[in-house]
């Protein structure tokens, strides 16, 4: 709608008209959403709204049969490799092995998107000097805390240089400090490196006034635009209470 | 550059199992203790009580350990193929798993290469049971250990894509350990890993059949073979297409579309 603005380049994410149901329950409901090139997308919504079915779709752990979803203009059904390269993710859990090092762990991921050695080792130093994490590269993943777990797991979905990166409710059960530190650090990548972020929270306070502020209820879209344009649409002054009357009646 | 992409996937995916296996100690160690002990308890236990007739790939009469021990090796690798599925079940929860399926290459690629690296690791724990076997006096041909690697590669892929396609129909854990009882113990019990097929046809006509059939007997044979320097074709092609089966039934099972992530709903 409003949003599809005329860019040379394609929109990191395209959905379209997503449904998708476990049985008879549905759990997303003709979604549509689009994210460009440097732009923060905060997806906000309730335990169960459909933000985890909706990174599962777009991670192709489940198939999507109704819609379509495009990363960079690749189809992720057709051109699944293509667009799985533009991608990167971190998921709700920590995906790091415990027993190796960082810089095994990292190594791993570089090798199965094909980096050679040195590629590798550059990136690597990179990644991890961005998050402050170059330091403990030798240590093994056990030893880091649950804050510096997650850098390092941001870091190794930067590697591979994504177009879009997912990240599913990243800051769950961490300290205010290193959440702060997460929030900080991902609104930083989006101005620098022009990557387009997902945000998938129920946390409102990880939001910034230039964000793009989607709402997922019940697996339908509620409202998708800049944070003031939202505030302007349903009258209200913060974004606590337009989620909450957006929402209405239903327990967060 | 796009076979440069999958080789490099590929040690990627083997050098973090090896790493993982070696910073385990205690999976090594519980991994060739139980070999061992069959071999040095049961196997010697065994010995007045069974005797082998001469039988193929024998050439004499041979103790009760030398007859036991491709038998040994081919447990290893069931406990191995199972242990590594343990694993991806494990490593699914964990997420771990998930991070796999989102690299840019095809899934078949992924679990394959998932499988050869397990099958990597099993055979260096039979390498080093068949060091410690030749020290106790059990000396198959040298050339037997050179022939008996390809057998061990083919035995080991098709094990471990048996445990492939039972860990994407198994959702957790406590199921997986019934299926540890369903599977390994029947599967050994029921081959020719511990009493050679002539023998288990004095005794039961249903066993015989049941053993002849099973893929882990023909796993066996070909290991047992291979380490006398003879190939064993009908072994080799049986175990072969038990792998092909097993593989095509995993990578359905792992498929997005077609596959039973779905039937298990949200993880």
């Amino acid at each position: 709608m409003g949003h599809r603005v005329k860019t040379m380049k394609k929109p990191a994410l395209e959905i379209e008209q997503l449904s998708f149901a476990y049985g008879k329950k549905k759990a997303l409901d003709h979604v549509n959403l689009t994210i460009q090139p440097a732009e923060c997308c905060v997806l906000l919504g309730p335990n169960g709204a459909g933000k985890s079915t909706l990174f599962a779709l777009i991670t192709r752990l489940y198939d999507c049969r109704e819609g379509r979803i495009a990363l960079c203009g690749f189809d992720i059904k057709q051109e699944s490799l293509k667009a799985l390269a533009k991608l990167g993710v971190v998921f709700q859990q920590t995906t790091l092995d415990p027993d190796l090092t960082v810089l095994q762990n990292l190594h791993y991921h570089a090798a199965l998107h094909g980096m050679s050695r040195k590629q590798a080792d550059q990136r690597i130093q990179q990644e991890l000097e961005r998050f402050e994490m170059y330091h403990r590269r030798k240590e093994k993943v056990r030893q880091l805390n649950g804050g510096h777990k997650r850098r390092v797991e941001i870091a190794r979905a930067l590697l591979h240089k994504p177009q879009l990166l997912l990240l599913d409710e990243p800051t769950v059960g961490l300290d205010m400090p290193s959440r702060q530190g997460i929030v900080e650090h991902v609104h930083a990548l989006v101005k620098d490196e022009k990557i387009a972020v997902l945000w998938a929270t129920h946390l409102v306070d990880e939001i910034y006034p230039d964000d793009k502020l989607v709402i997922l209820h019940q697996g339908k879209i509620k409202a998708d635009g800049v944070v003031s344009e939202v505030l302007q649409k349903t009258g209200t002054e913060t974004i606590r209470e337009a989620f909450s009357r957006l929402t209405e009646g239903m327990a967060t | 550059m796009r076979i440069l992409h999958y080789w490099r996937a590929l040690s990627g995916i083997v050098s973090r199992e090896v790493w993982r296996f070696l910073y385990q100690r205690e999976r090594f160690i519980a991994a060739l203790v139980r070999p061992l002990v069959w071999l040095f308890v049961f196997a010697a236990g065994f010995r007045a009580a069974l005797g082998i007739a001469i039988t193929p790939p024998y050439e004499t009469y041979i103790l009760y350990e030398v007859y036991i021990t491709p038998g040994l090796l081919g447990m290893i690798q069931l406990f191995n193929g199972m242990q590594s599925s343990l694993s991806m079940v494990y490593d699914r929860e964990m997420g771990s798993m998930r991070i796999l399926m989102v690299a840019p290459l095809p899934r078949g690629f992924l679990l394959m290469a998932k499988l050869v690296a397990g099958t990597f690791v099993s055979i260096l724990q039979a390498y080093v049971f068949l060091g410690i076997a030749w020290l106790y006096g059990i000396q198959p041909p040298l050339a037997g250990l050179l022939w008996v690697f390809p057998a061990l590669v083919l035995s080991g892929m098709m094990l471990g894509a048996l445990g492939l396609l039972l860990s994407s129909f198994i959702k957790q854990l406590e199921n997986f350990a019934g299926v540890m009882n369903f599977v390994i113990f029947p599967m050994f019990f029921m081959s020719t890993a511990l009493y050679p097929l002539w023998k288990i046809k004095e005794s039961s006509e249903w066993l015989y059949w049941i053993a002849q059939y099973n893929p882990f007997s023909q796993a066996v044979e070909l290991i047992r073979f291979a380490l006398y320097g003879q190939l064993n074709q009908y072994a080799l092609i049986y175990t072969g297409a038990a792998f092909v089966i097993f593989m095509l039934l995993a990578i359905l099972g792992y498929n997005p579309s077609k596959g039973m992530m779905m039937r298990k709903g949200r993880g």
